[in-house]
Formats: C-alpha cells, sequence, structure tokens
C-alpha cells in the first residue's frame, strides 16, 4: 500500500453546517488508496504550535479529489478552518484498518453523532456500489449542526428537537427498529465515546453485528508512540491502537470506561 | 567530509539517533522513511517481562510540546529477541537497546540475556522515566542508584554503556560525574521533564496518571542548558535531547558539547524528520567547509571570562 506523506494544496473549504467544514485537496495516490473507515493525519502549520498533527477520516473521494468533514473545536481546527484555496496543509496516510463493508450482512445500519458523521458518505458510496441497502440513524446537537450531505435514507435525531427525533440517536435507532423489520443488520458507528458506549450495549443486547470507529488522542499515528490505547476483552495484550489496530472494531472486543462517559 | 562518532565498540556513520520510545522497535517507521540513513537506533525500553502501559489518556498536547504517560508498554525481553531483533540486526544501522526495570537485578538480568545476542553495539539504560511507580525516576533522581546500576552494569558488558539523565534533579553534573565514575560509556540528555495539564471543564488532569513527561520545542533551551552544564562536569561523551526538530535545533547541540543527538517527539509529527535532520546537517557542513563534524562538538564560542550563572564547580 501507497503511503502518502506531502504537502497537498486545499481546493476548497466551505461551511457546510454550523461549525463544520469540508475541506477539499486533491492527491490521486491517497485518493487510490484510501477506503472508508481509514484516516490521515494532518498537519495544519509549518509553526510549531500546533505540534502534532490530527487524524481526519477520508469522508469522500471523488476522482482524485480528496474530501475531510471537521467542526471546528480548537486550534488546529481553527487553522483549519481558516485555509483558503492554494493554502498549503501536511498530509498523512492513509493510516488504520476499514470498516468491513464486505463483510456478510444484510441491511447497513450507520449510526453517526455529530462530526462522527465524518467517515460515512464514503462509506455510504462503496456500499451502494455493492448494492447494499443502507439506513441511517444521524444525532446532532440541532438541526443547524446536522451534515447529511452523502448519506443515505437518514433519520435524524437532535438534541434540542429543532428537527427530526427528540432525543439521541440510539433511542431513534431502537424506535425505528420497533416498528420496522430489517434484514441482516450490521451496525457502522462513530461519534463520541458516551454514543458508541450506548451502541455498543445496544447492539450486543440485541445480538446485532457492530463495528465501532472510535477517536483518541494519538500523536504519531503509526503505532510508534503507544499513546492511543483502548482496552480489549481478550487476548495477550491488554490494550489495542486505536491508530494501527483500529480505527474500526467490533464492538464485542473493546471495553469502554468511565472516563469515556465523561 | 566525516560525520561518523565511535564510542568504544559502538561506531555510528552519522551523529543522529532516534530516541527511545519514538521510533518503536524500527520496523513501525521503516515504510516511511529510510531507516538505514540514521546514526543508530535506541528501542522502546525494554523490561524482563512484558509491560501492558498506563491506562489511557497518555498523552496532551500543550504548546509547542507534548505530555505523555506510557509507562513504558513494551513487549518483553523474549519477545523483543524473538521477534523484533532479527528486523533492526537487518536494517543497516547501529542498535542500541534501551533497559528499564525495577530493580539493579532486573537491569542486570536484561543485560546479561542481551549479551548472547549478536547486532546490539550498546545499551541505554532507562534510569529516569517518569511515568512508573516502581524504578523509573526512582533511580535516576537517586545519584547513589545511578552510581550502583552503572557500575553492576559496566561489570557485565563490553559493548557501549550509555545512562540516560533526567532534568527532574538540583545538580545534573553530579549524576553525570558519578556515571563517569563508574565506567559509562557516555550519558544521554535529557529524558522528560515532570508535567501537568488539566480540563477546565471537567476540572480532571489530562493524564490518567494526573503528570507525565513534557517533551518537543518547549524543553529544547532547558536541555541545551543542561548539556552544557553536563559537558563542563565530565569528560565522557554526551547525547543531546530535547526538542530537536531541525537540523539547526542539531547543530545548536553539538556546539553546546553534545557529540551526537537523539530525535524523539519530531518522529510522531513526521517519521522522516529523523532523516531530514541528518540531511540538512550534512548539507550545513558542507557548506560551511566543515571535514569533520567533529569541530563542532563544543564549538560555542564564549567571550574569555564568561561562565554562565548556577553551576556547581567540580
Amino acid at each position: 500500500m501507497s503511503v502518502v506523506n506531502a504537502t497537498h494544496t486545499v481546493l476548497s473549504n466551505e461551511r457546510v453546517a454550523e461549525d463544520t467544514f469540508a475541506l477539499r485537496f486533491s492527491s490521486p495516490e491517497l485518493a487510490a488508496s484510501i477506503r472508508p473507515g481509514q484516516f490521515m493525519n494532518i498537519l495544519t502549520d509549518a509553526a510549531m504550535d500546533p505540534l502534532l498533527r490530527r487524524p481526519y477520516s477520508i469522508s469522500s473521494v471523488d476522482g482524485d479529489v480528496c474530501e475531510i468533514l471537521y467542526a471546528v473545536v480548537g486550534k488546529g481546527t481553527g487553522i483549519l478552518a481558516r485555509k483558503r484555496p492554494g493554502d498549503d496543509i501536511g498530509v498523512f496516510g492513509p493510516l488504520g484498518n476499514t470498516f468491513g463493508y464486505d463483510k456478510d450482512f444484510g441491511t447497513a445500519l450507520i449510526v453517526a453523532g455529530g462530526i462522527g458523521v465524518a467517515p460515512f458518505p464514503y462509506l455510504t458510496r462503496e456500499l451502494q456500489r455493492r448494492e447494499r441497502p443502507v439506513l441511517t440513524f444521524l444525532g446532532a446537537r440541532s438541526a443547524a449542526r446536522a451534515v447529511t450531505r452523502g448519506l443515505a435514507n437518514v433519520q435524524l435525531a437532535t438534541d434540542d428537537g429543532s428537527a427530526g427525533f427528540h432525543g439521541t440517536v440510539i433511542a431513534c435507532l431502537e424506535k425505528y427498529l420497533a416498528a420496522h423489520q430489517v434484514d441482516a443488520p450490521r451496525i457502522f458507528a462513530c461519534g463520541p465515546n458516551p454514543m458508541l458506549a450506548a451502541t455498543q450495549a445496544f447492539a450486543i443486547e440485541r445480538g446485532i453485528p457492530c463495528e465501532l470507529s472510535l477517536e483518541s488522542e494519538m500523536a504519531c499515528g503509526i503505532g510508534i508512540c503507544q499513546g492511543c490505547p483502548i482496552e480489549k476483552h481478550h487476548g495477550e495484550r491488554k490494550y489495542s491502537l486505536v491508530c494501527t489496530d483500529g480505527p474500526c472494531f467490533d464492538a464485542n472486543d473493546i471495553v469502554f470506561h468511565e472516563h469515556h462517559h465523561a | 567530509m566525516n560525520t561518523s562518532f565511535t564510542l568504544g565498540t559502538l561506531h555510528l556513520k552519522n551523529r543522529v539517533l532516534v530516541a527511545s520510545g519514538t521510533f518503536g522497535y524500527g520496523n513501525e517507521a521503516a515504510p516511511y522513511t529510510d531507516v538505514s540513513a540514521l546514526g543508530g537506533i535506541v528501542t522502546k525500553s525494554v523490561s524482563q517481562l512484558p509491560r501492558q502501559g498506563n491506562a489511557p489518556t497518555r498523552i496532551a498536547e500543550t504548546p509547542s510540546g507534548m505530555l505523555n504517560s506510557i509507562g513504558l508498554a513494551n513487549v518483553g525481553l523474549d519477545a523483543f529477541v524473538r521477534d523484533k531483533l532479527p528486523f533492526l540486526r537487518a536494517v543497516g544501522t547501529s542498535i542500541i537497546v534501551n533497559i528499564a526495570a525495577s530493580s539493579v537485578d532486573e537491569y542486570c538480568a536484561v543485560l546479561e540475556r542481551l549479551e548472547d545476542e549478536e547486532g546490539i553495539e550498546g545499551y541505554e539504560i532507562n534510569v529516569s522515566c517518569p511515568n512508573v511507580k516502581e524504578g523509573g525516576l526512582n533511580f535516576g533522581t537517586r545519584c547513589d542508584m545511578t552510581e550502583a546500576i552503572t557500575r553492576e552494569l559496566r561489570k557485565r558488558t563490553g559493548r557501549a554503556l550509555i545512562i540516560k539523565l533526567t532534568p527532574n534533579v538540583t545538580h545534573i553534573g553530579d549524576f553525570a560525574r558519578a556515571c563517569e565514575a563508574e565506567g559509562a560509556d557516555a550519558v544521554s540528555l535529557i529524558n522528560t521533564l515532570v508535567g501537568m495539564a488539566v480540563d477546565v471543564r471537567t476540572r480532571r488532569p489530562k493524564l490518567s496518571t494526573i503528570t507525565g513527561g513534557l517533551s518537543g520545542p518547549a524543553i529544547k533551551p532547558v536541555a541545551l542548558a543542561k548539556v552544557y552544564e553536563v559537558s563542563k562536569a565530565v569528560r565522557i561523551p554526551i547525547i543531546g535531547i530535547g526538542g530537536i526538530m531541525t537540523w539547526e535545533d542539531a547543530i545548536e547541540f553539538l556546539l553546546v558539547g553534545a557529540s551526537a543527538i537523539q530525535v524523539g517527539t519530531a518522529s510522531f509529527r513526521d517519521p522522516d524528520a529523523a532523516v531530514r535532520i541528518v540531511h540538512g546537517m550534512q548539507s550545513y557542513c558542507e557548506e560551511q567547509g566543515i571535514e569533520d563534524i567533529q569541530e563542532l562538538v563544543g564549538g560555542l564560542r564564549v567571550a574569555t571570562g564568561v561562565a554562565a550563572p548556577g553551576f556547581v564547580k567540580a
């Protein structure tokens, strides 16, 4: 697999929802190699602060053009939001594993919370290319923050009830499944850890196969720094690394702790 | 142009090493950089038994720096010899194994086992990890313990023996002197500075272990001053470590007295950083007409009669 470690030029950087942006850049090598679920580490600035790259999911690939979706949450994403066409970013990827979109299942249930929606436009496209049914459950704080582009059959849940279902995305999913027959579902989830922990509990209780895409503090992205552990249920090692063993994990394999619910 | 450096049995083709814990066991970074261009690899710490490491959260970024509390997560001695050493032997650069332990006996046991293995040119002894409950800083902040560990290990190896010192002491020169007196071939410094960061929203420490080790450009000025201080205290070579991101940073360390340097946190930002520093130093020497890079070591120009304040004299 060819890995890109290069400076790329921003093609566009547009606001797609409140505090949320889609940034595009051209990279034939990355576009050819990166798969849904994988991520790249982006260096926003040549200065030493921020010091480390940050991981971003690939949101979509269109020819040679790669896109990331991000919410402005801190220093690095603030810098990213000020990027204009022609500005540079450092891109290192693809990193990590992929969603199991070629596994044996009937209907894909995508469960996304907040900016956890980022990997799903690309996953949706690959699932649709394989003619697999997709249902999407999208949780957002409010209607203004919901990013639905590139998704299919969206059931929206908002914390404030400003659109769609008023409540958590898991409650929305539960309600839907109580009313509809879904053939051999498989859950693909990404979002804040409390949401993932709830998805994990929901899926295990009902025996639905489930993959969780995790986020973590991370320095290197390639398994060197050992900075992104997630506890495992079984095996010799107590921890997996989110960067190289993940970011996509089988819901049965990982353990969420109290600090994940904070 | 000569960039090489010889330290007892250790022959480095250039002055740039990668620091322990920032380059794994070489194989992880090999797809992303030309590992053979490095002067050497200092491995992730190896302890007698595998260590799972600390609970998350293990890292937090701070201005121009990062805090880590990994807790010496490593595969352990047996797996290192079985699974990691064969790759390292074949990689085409010098291999220095970093050893961590929680007792003098454990240091000795690990080193003795590694003495049976070919392809290891030296050892770096971690007496200064701030993130483990036993051993680590307990050794590195006690001169008598640093001394005892150096003495016992020196008896057991003819390979290059490097003691990695912590800056979390009052007079680092005293520790370097103890290492020199007990026969160490070199000292490497600095390990991370104990630091802390707090999330004001949750009122929790950002790291699970509350405090961690600070690295990166934020600590470079401290590291330079410590290397300078140690260079006035001992005659054995010094390997400079601390926030080296560019070749200019590396040259600064040579000028204040380091014979070689280690690139650490920079490899997290870019796995190719150390190799870029190798090339940058080479170009600098060519531009400056330097025939042997050794002439830069301790080449700091200080006005006659000026001494840095605060040093304890030998």
